[in-house]
């Protein structure tokens, strides 16, 4: 039994068949990586994860607990973090408020009414909050608005602001599209890094194959929403299945 | 100083000096110089200051920092004078019960109101605020007539019961907080100038400070940057673990509670509540109000709020024959041109001018009169230090002669 487990879903949007019978069991503490053309079905599998699409059919496990049905917030504080493709950061916070807004979820929960307290008196916070920008290299920078940020930044802030929480389950789509090669490895450090530091499960969706081959376990190769493949990264480069789903994209 | 930033204490010593000294500093001209009829510092217009304050501030702390802009916080507004009438009538005509009611009553209202309205978002949460503003409006007027008295609007009367004061003695009674009465003040005299000092206003510019400090606290806490975030990124914050919707609700009912005092004290001032107050008209003043002073500061509305009050009071009051007294030491024809041209934005067009202002302030100055102090500001310093640059030079130039 892996630490998510999903059977059979389904999801149509109008005649398209987004996705289509998906199984897909990933092992506690691994790293498992999906990858596949564009448009396979991938950010919308994701999707299925954390409450933002409810699947027409089929069942989401987390933890022994189903997940359909649940509210995103409710599923965020199960243990699942995400970064999204497009980075979801508050624009108008400062870096250090955007960081902080995570550790005051995962203390306080869903809703607290600290409306007589004050942040600058939240050492703590502050401090964890920093501690992690200062491990995505960012402490110099905890001062701007994060709308300001470089786009490679405003993706490291969306991660830190998932790893602070310290979640079992990190969903990662396209965590390194739009950055440059260092930055890239960078971000594959710093993952492997986390991995080693504490117990992680994370899902990662990629298109660079140095990416995925530096950091997963399995792989799941996805084709117009259906799972083609499980493998290990040895197993896979050769895959006859695997160059044709992306020999397909190249023809189109 | 009381939990707060050294900036904050700053800003809070600023407003507190400023309101209690407001008779002295808003009363600059001699009494009876040409020039009084812009003194703003009698009871009635300074009480009007500090309880529509009261109204910005609140309505900030919802639409300045989640960004959910109401259009039916007048309800609230209504709401909080009739509760207080009602406490006049039946209980006591001390302020104390008839305040407290009013912030319950609105709160409870928020509530219901909130948690519809906020089922959506931007435009139709608006309109859902705007509907039900209107809908009070139109129930005070009419079904709800033995609540609210309908047309001639709801007032304290010599057989009303008010169980802690027993019967009155000849007159109506007046509001009053523990037996000093709301109307009552003391004038002093020093030279040409007189200043009003007033019960009703220092009970106002107490519980607005309150209010105000308040404010700040809510600014500056756990729960203010959740609602800043909010406005940034809902998205975000539900994929965080973070209910938002409780979030607004939390700052609708606050606003609401604010709301509900602002009308507490109307009716407090002046034991009257009419539907009028509820109007689209009011709801739309307060928007006004905390975008002319910067919304989501947390001066801009006590400022906006002033600025609309003095305008409304003021500009409203100059007539022809005022505007001939000041332009008749021209020659007789360019004397009647030049009323002829600020005729349109005086008396009944006060409306105009604060129309053309709020205008120039939304396309120049997006964060408000805020903004414009602090852009004044930064120019005034950006000077000194050029200055300092100049000097510098000079005693460089002079180093490197000897
Ligand atoms: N909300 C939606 N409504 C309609 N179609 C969608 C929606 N989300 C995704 N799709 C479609 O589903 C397919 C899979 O999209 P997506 O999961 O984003 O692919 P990937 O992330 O693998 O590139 C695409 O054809 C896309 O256009
Ligand atoms: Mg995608």
């Amino acid at each position: 039994m892996g630490i998510l487990e999903v059977k059979g879903v389904n999801k149509r949007f109008g005649g398209l068949q987004a996705l289509g019978d998906v199984n897909l069991s990933v092992k506690e503490n691994s790293v498992h990586a999906i990858i596949g053309p564009n448009g396979a079905g991938k950010s919308t599998l994701l999707n299925c994860l954390v409450g933002k699409l409810i699947p027409d059919s089929g069942s989401v496990m987390f933890d022994g607990k189903s997940v359909l049905g649940r509210k995103p917030h409710e599923i965020n504080q199960m243990g699942i973090s995400r970064v999204f493709q497009t980075p979801e950061i508050f624009g108008d916070l400062s870096v250090l408020e955007n960081v902080m807004i995570p550790c005051f979820a995962r203390r306080d929960g869903a809703f607290r009414l600290h409306a007589y307290e004050t942040v600058r008196k939240e050492a703590d916070i502050r401090e964890q909050a920093e501690a992690m920008l200062e491990d995505v290299d960012m402490l110099d920078k905890r001062h701007m608005t994060a709308s300001s940020l470089s786009r490679g930044d405003k993706r490291r802030l969306e991660m830190a602001m998932c790893l602070v929480q310290a979640p079992k389950l990190l969903l990662l789509d396209e965590p390194t599209a739009g950055m440059a090669r260092a930055d890239t490895n960078n971000t594959i450090d710093l993952l492997k890094e986390i991995k080693a530091k504490r117990d992680i499960t994370m899902c990662i969706i990629e298109h660079d194959m140095h990416v995925v081959f530096s950091l997963a376990e399995r792989i799941t190769v996805l084709a117009q929403g259906t799972p083609l493949v499980e493998e290990t990264p040895e197993n896979i480069k050769g895959h006859p299945k695997v160059r044709e789903a992306y020999l397909g994209e190249a023809q189109v | 100083m009381l939990g707060l930033e050294r900036k904050d204490t700053y800003l809070m010593l600023a407003v507190a000096f400023i309101t209690l000294f407001a008779p002295i500093i808003l009363n600059p001209f001699p009494a009876g110089s040409a020039l009084a009829q812009f003194n703003a510092g009698y009871p009635d217009l300074m009480q009007r200051f500090v309880i529509f304050g009261i109204f910005a501030i609140g309505f900030n702390i919802l639409f300045g920092l989640t960004g959910y802009l109401s259009f039916g916080h007048a309800a609230f507004l209504g709401i909080g004078s009739y509760s207080a009438v009602w406490m006049f009538k039946l209980l006591s005509m001390n302020v104390i019960p008839a305040i407290l009611l009013s912030i319950v009553m609105a709160g409870l209202f928020a509530l219901v109101i909130g948690f519809v309205s906020l089922r959506r978002s931007g435009i139709y949460f608006s309109i859902l605020t705007l509907a039900f503003a209107q809908m009070s409006y139109n129930l005070a007027y009419s079904v709800l007539t033995p609540v609210t008295n309908g047309e001639t609007g709801l007032q304290i009367s010599l057989n009303d019961p008010r169980i802690l004061d027993g019967p009155s003695n000849g007159g109506l009674p007046v509001t009053s907080l523990f037996g000093a009465e709301m109307r009552d003040s003391t004038t002093l005299f020093v030279g040409p100038w007189s200043w009003d000092f007033s019960v009703g206003y220092y009970v106002c510019a107490a519980l607005m400070l309150l209010a105000f400090y308040l404010s700040v606290r809510i600014f500056r806490s756990p729960f203010g940057m959740m609602l800043r975030a909010v406005k940034s990124n809902q998205q975000r914050m539900n994929y965080t673990g973070l209910n938002t919707r409780p979030y607004t609700l939390a700052a609708f009912v606050i606003s609401g509670m604010y709301a509900g005092l602002a009308g507490g004290l109307l009716a407090a001032m002046d034991p009257l509540a009419g539907a009028d107050r509820m109007q689209w008209t009011a709801s739309g003043e307060v928007v006004l109000m905390t975008i002319l002073g910067g919304a989501g500061t947390l001066i801009g509305p006590v400022l906006g709020a002033g600025f609309i009050k003095y305008f409304e009071n003021i500009f409203s009051k100059i007539n022809d024959g005022i505007l001939h007294q000041w332009f008749a030491f021209m020659p007789d024809g360019l004397e009647n041109v030049m009323v002829t041209l600020i005729h349109p934005f005086i008396g009944k067009g006060w409306h105009l001018t604060l129309g053309i202002m709020f205008m120039l302030v939304v396309i120049f100055l997006p964060g408000g009169l805020v903004e414009g102090a602090q852009r004044t500001g930064r120019l005034f310093r950006r000077r000194d230090r050029n200055a300092g640059h100049v000097e510098s030079d000079a005693a460089r130039q002079r180093a490197a002669a000897e």
